[in-house]
Parts: structure tokens; C-alpha cells; sequence
């Protein structure tokens, strides 16, 4: 007899909601197998993406999590058209089915000894950085939650980290607040306050750089989820890696499997 | 139940399904159980530390995908050290692929990785990504031939030749290699190919090159294995967009003793156990007791009724 059990599992999930949340953001709410909806912050999972008219996707599509809940065996994604394949899941509707493989990847960590956190991100890294929020609250750690969109109308995470009782400071081209100037004003601010014992990134990589600099400067940890193309998403194929500081010299690491989440110090961006 | 073993020079596997070298690692089996294949394969490992292409590295196509991974590779300390460990935990035979920019690189690797634990050795000389062009020792009779030999005075595991489809020579080059003293031979690799992004005018693939796998793969493969079973007397592995138990058993039928499942595994990591189990069932339902007996059991004489199946879709 087999005493294989998974860590990871394709399966098939029935649509529950798939809607759009603003101008660009579709907000997918899926029924999983209690593995699946057992998929901790940072993770991803891997979409069959049905195929849109006119091409259909080969691979899979890497998405991360935006929530996900043993008690109703659910998982969220909030997504944004960019391509054949998140063209394909816009038309799904509640009832249709979708084939997700997951959970996949190493996630964030919250260490016992934090007190209050700081979430930075922008575009695609808001939905990732979202499930945080929860995972913050149930381990009894503060949030500030710095979000960055083009437009006002385009931000989204910021209900979701507002209802976990994160501060959410909000900045957007459009307002001119989201240069890396003012961000790192607003972060050397929550330091100031004692409200920053981590960061936590993603989607950004001028903001990484500016964390970088401030955890540097004032010897904080940080943990940044990256992105990049998958084909395999299980780390066999070697496609998704990206170049990382380790230790003396720069090595590559696959997204896929030895992240999406790295120390961010390690991180190149 | 059909009696699923088969034998490839020496070694008898528990089924004809394994994975292709460069599409699996240890992380397959957090989904799937991977005691159920009937060999494991490793990516291929060289003595030489190797980054790796430039990205990107994959490029989706209809049918497909085109891939210039570039083999990277820790060398041979991490591979002894890291990789073998951890395949121990698992029971099929392990497969080491490996490869090497020279004939006596082979056969130091070859010797190097020659261990307990170790089953069997698939020379890789077909990749198209790590020399400029394409080029490959399976390219031509000549340089597989004293590839092989080499090896083969260099280790006493089955040593198993991966040929490459790019030649319009694959049957010379796999009688060449058996000759030369290989115990099967694994056809074939990927398909050099390109893909152009009109958008940016640029290449698709960082190596601007790259091998095509997947489902686009499969009838040209599938004649290779033909031309290459009925020219040569060890077994043949059948690779080539491989991604269902209907597409293995055509394999089989044009003279494949065993099959490498690759591309479809990103797509569905449980594809192999899909195919064994459906090789199974492919099997009962015509009541063939062993799934060795599909081996090169391709009908060619003419049918005496009247050919009607042109009119259906082909099925398992």
C-alpha cells in the first residue's frame, strides 16, 4: 500500500464568484478540497486557463493567493487581463469549473517576535500582500499597509487589509504620491513610530529598492514575494529563475520553488 | 490487470512511463506519488557549473512549447551530495542524465556517477540549446559512435543513448550507437525551432533558439521511433509530446519498448500515472496480456475490408 499523501493537488473548482472589482481587477472566488484551501499567505496556485476566443493557452498560469478559507473550502485570486490566458478565465461564470493545481510555493513567514509589520505593493503584489492581513491579525501583529496604484480607482487590497484592522496609507500616480521619495518618507515615518519591525513587498521594484535601503539602514528584516513567467511551476523546469544575492555571489533561484517569497535582502530587483 | 514490466537491457521496470530528463525534479512528488512510475530520470547534470540560458527560457506555441533551459547545472559534488540523497526516498530505478562537451568528458561523468543507487545512465548527446546552433553528437553517425564508446568502456551501468531528431539521419545514428555498445536508445530530444514576438521584433526565447516539445512534437517523433525500431535491436524509448496512454500505446505500436512522458507533466503533473493507468485499460479492453506485447505490433499488411477509419477521430 501507498502512504503517499500530496502537498499539492490539480484539481477541479467550481466558480463561485468571478467579478469585476474596478476598471482592470477581477475578484474569483473557487470551491477546493481542504488542501487547497489550506494555502498559506504568499503561495500561488497554477490555473488551466479555458481558452478566449481566438488562442489558447498551452500553460498553465501562475496566480497568486488572495485568500483562501479551510471553513468553506475556498481560495480567492484577483486578477488582471493580461493575455490569453487571464483573457480565458474572464469567461467563466458562477458554476463553470476551472482546474487549479495548488498550493504552490514558500509563503511569508510572520516570526513570534513581531510586533507590527509593513506591507508595501503595488499592481499585481496588492492581491498577494493581501492575505497577510489576516494572518497578521490572527497572530496578534500590526499592519500598516502602504498601497500603490496608477489611479485612485484602481487600488484594491485596501478594503480587505482596512477590515483586518491594518492603517492603509494609500499612494497613486495620479495623486504624484506614489514616487519612491514619498514612499520612503511615509515608511521612514512608521519606523519613527516603532511600527515597522519588517517589510513585507511585492510588485514593485523601486520600492524594493528603497526597503532595501531602509532595512539596511536601520537593520530590519523583509520578505519580498517576486514574480516571473512559469511553465512547470514545481520547480522542474527551470524557467522561472531570477538572479539572487547569496552570500558573496549571485545565484539564481527558481520563483517557483524556492520562493515566490525570498529575504528580501537577497533579492535583486 | 495487465502485466505492465517491461525490460530495457538488463533492467526490468514496473512499466513502460517514465519522465523525460528536464522535466522532472523531486518537487513532482508533492503532487503526485512517484513510487508508481517505472523509472525516474533525472535532469541532466554536467561536471561543469552552468548558469543556464539567458531569460526567457520558455515560449509557448500552438501545439507546444519552445524551451531554451541551457542546462544548469551545481556539477557533480552537489549533484552526489544534494540530488542522489534525495531520490532514495523513492523506489523506481533511477536514471542520471548527463552530459559533457567532449567524448572523454562523457566517460569521466559517466564513471563519476557509476554507483549504488544508480541504474541506469541516459547520455545526453542531443540537447539544441547548449551548443551554437543545434549542434549535437547525435547529429551524425561518426561523433555518436565515439561518444558511445567511451562510455561505454567507462561504466558497466545500462547506458542509454538520447538521440536527437534534428538529423535527417536518426535510424544510422541509432545503429551506430548500438554498435558502439549502447543498451537502448531514447528517441529523441526536442525539436530546434524559433518563435518571434511581432510586437518587439525580438526573439521569443533569450537563446533565440530553442527545442519544441508538446503535442506538435508527436508524429514526427513517432516516425522516428519507427525508422529507428526496425533498424536496430535494443529497445527504443519512445519521447516526443507524449501526453496521453492513446498517445504511448502509438508509441509502443511503432516499436517503443517503454515511453518518456515530459511536456504534458507542466500541464498535468499527474500525466504519467494518467498514462500507465490508461496503458492498463488499453490493454485489457483487447485483452493483450502484456503491455510489452504493443511493442512494435504496428499492422502494415493490407486491411481486407474496406478502411473506414479515416472517418472517425482516432481514440484510445
Amino acid at each position: 500500500m501507498s502512504t503517499f499523501r500530496a502537498k499539492t493537488v490539480a484539481e477541479r473548482s467550481e466558480i463561485l464568484a468571478n467579478t469585476l472589482v474596478n476598471g482592470e481587477y477581477r475578484h474569483m472566488v473557487v470551491r477546493c478540497t481542504s488542501l487547497s484551501a489550506g494555502a498559506k499567505p504568499g503561495q500561488f496556485f497554477q490555473l488551466l486557463c479555458p481558452p478566449p476566443p481566438g488562442g489558447a493557452p498551452f500553460l498553465r498560469r501562475p496566480m497568486s493567493l488572495y485568500g483562501a478559507d479551510p471553513a468553506t473550502n475556498t481560495v480567492e485570486f484577483l486578477y488582471k487581463i493580461a493575455g490569453a490566458g487571464t483573457r480565458g478565465l474572464t469567461t467563466l461564470g458562477v458554476g463553470d469549473t476551472v482546474e487549479i493545481l495548488g498550493p504552490l510555493g514558500r509563503g511569508f513567514t510572520l516570526a513570534p517576535n513581531l510586533r507590527h509589520i509593513v506591507a508595501v505593493g503595488r499592481g499585481a503584489g496588492l492581491a498577494t500582500l493581501g492575505p497577510l492581513a489576516q494572518a497578521a491579525q490572527a497572530a496578534g501583529i500590526g499592519v500598516s499597509a502602504v498601497l500603490s496604484a496608477r489611479r485612485p480607482d484602481l487600488m484594491v487590497s485596501d478594503e480587505l487589509f482596512r477590515s483586518r484592522g491594518a492603517t492603509v496609507l494609500t499612494v497613486t500616480d495620479f495623486e504624484g504620491t506614489s514616487g519612491p521619495a514619498h514612499v520612503e518618507r511615509l515608511l521612514r515615518n512608521l519606523i519613527t513610530e516603532n511600527r515597522c519591525d519588517a517589510f513585507y513587498t511585492c510588485g514593485s521594484s523601486r520600492l524594493l529598492r528603497v526597503q532595501q535601503r531602509l532595512a539596511h539602514e536601520f537593520g530590519l528584516p523583509g520578505q519580498v514575494a517576486m514574480e516571473q513567467q512559469m511553465a512547470c511551476g514545481l520547480g522542474m523546469c527551470f524557467c522561472c529563475v531570477r538572479d539572487f544575492n547569496v552570500g558573496d555571489e549571485i545565484a539564481h533561484k527558481r520563483v517557483c520553488w524556492d520562493g515566490p517569497v525570498f529575504d528580501m535582502m537577497e533579492a535583486l530587483p | 490487470m495487465t502485466d505492465m514490466t517491461v525490460r530495457i537491457g538488463g533492467l526490468t521496470l514496473a512499466n513502460p512511463v517514465m519522465p523525460a530528463s528536464g522535466t522532472f525534479a523531486e518537487g513532482l512528488g508533492d503532487a503526485v506519488d512517484l513510487n508508481r512510475l517505472g523509472a525516474l530520470v533525472t535532469k541532466t547534470i554536467t561536471r561543469e557549473l552552468r548558469d543556464g540560458n539567458p531569460l526567457p527560457r520558455v515560449a509557448e506555441v500552438v501545439g507546444g512549447m519552445l524551451n531554451a533551459i541551457g542546462i544548469p547545472s551545481k556539477g557533480v559534488p552537489y549533484f552526489l551530495q544534494h540530488t542522489l540523497p534525495l531520490y532514495r526516498s523513492w523506489t523506481p530505478p533511477l536514471v542520471v542524465s548527463i552530459s559533457a562537451p567532449t567524448a572523454e568528458g562523457f566517460a569521466a561523468l559517466a564513471a563519476e556517477v557509476s554507483m549504488p543507487g544508480v541504474a541506469a545512465i541516459e547520455a545526453n548527446i542531443s540537447c539544441p540549446n547548449i551548443e551554437e546552433d543545434g549542434k549535437a553528437f547525435a547529429m551524425r553517425a561518426g561523433s555518436a559512435a565515439a561518444v558511445v564508446r567511451q562510455l561505454r568502456a567507462a561504466t558497466t551501468l545500462p547506458l542509454w543513448v538520447k538521440l536527437t531528431p534534428n538529423t535527417g539521419d536518426v535510424p544510422e545514428v541509432a545503429q551506430a550507437c548500438e554498435a558502439a555498445g549502447a543498451d537502448a536508445v531514447v528517441v529523441a530530444n526536442t525539436l530546434l525551432a524559433m518563435s518571434i514576438d511581432l510586437k518587439t521584433f525580438r526573439p521569443r526565447l533569450g537563446n533565440v533558439m530553442g527545442g519544441l516539445s508538446g503535442p506538435a512534437l508527436k508524429p514526427i517523433v513517432l516516425r522516428q521511433v519507427y525508422q529507428c525500431a526496425r533498424v536496430v535491436s535494443i529497445p527504443v524509448i519512445g519521447c516526443g509530446g507524449i501526453a496521453t496512454a492513446a498517445d504511448a500505446a502509438e508509441y509502443m505500436l511503432a516499436g517503443a519498448t517503454a515511453v518518456q512522458v515530459g511536456t504534458a507533466t507542466f500541464v498535468q503533473p499527474g500525466a504519467m500515472n494518467s498514462v500507465i493507468t490508461g496503458l492498463d485499460r488499453f490493454c485489457d479492453a483487447r485483452d493483450i496480456k502484456r503491455v510489452s506485447e504493443l511493442t512494435g505490433a504496428l499492422k502494415r499488411e493490407e486491411a481486407d475490408e474496406v478502411d473506414l477509419a479515416w472517418l472517425a477521430a482516432p481514440t484510445a
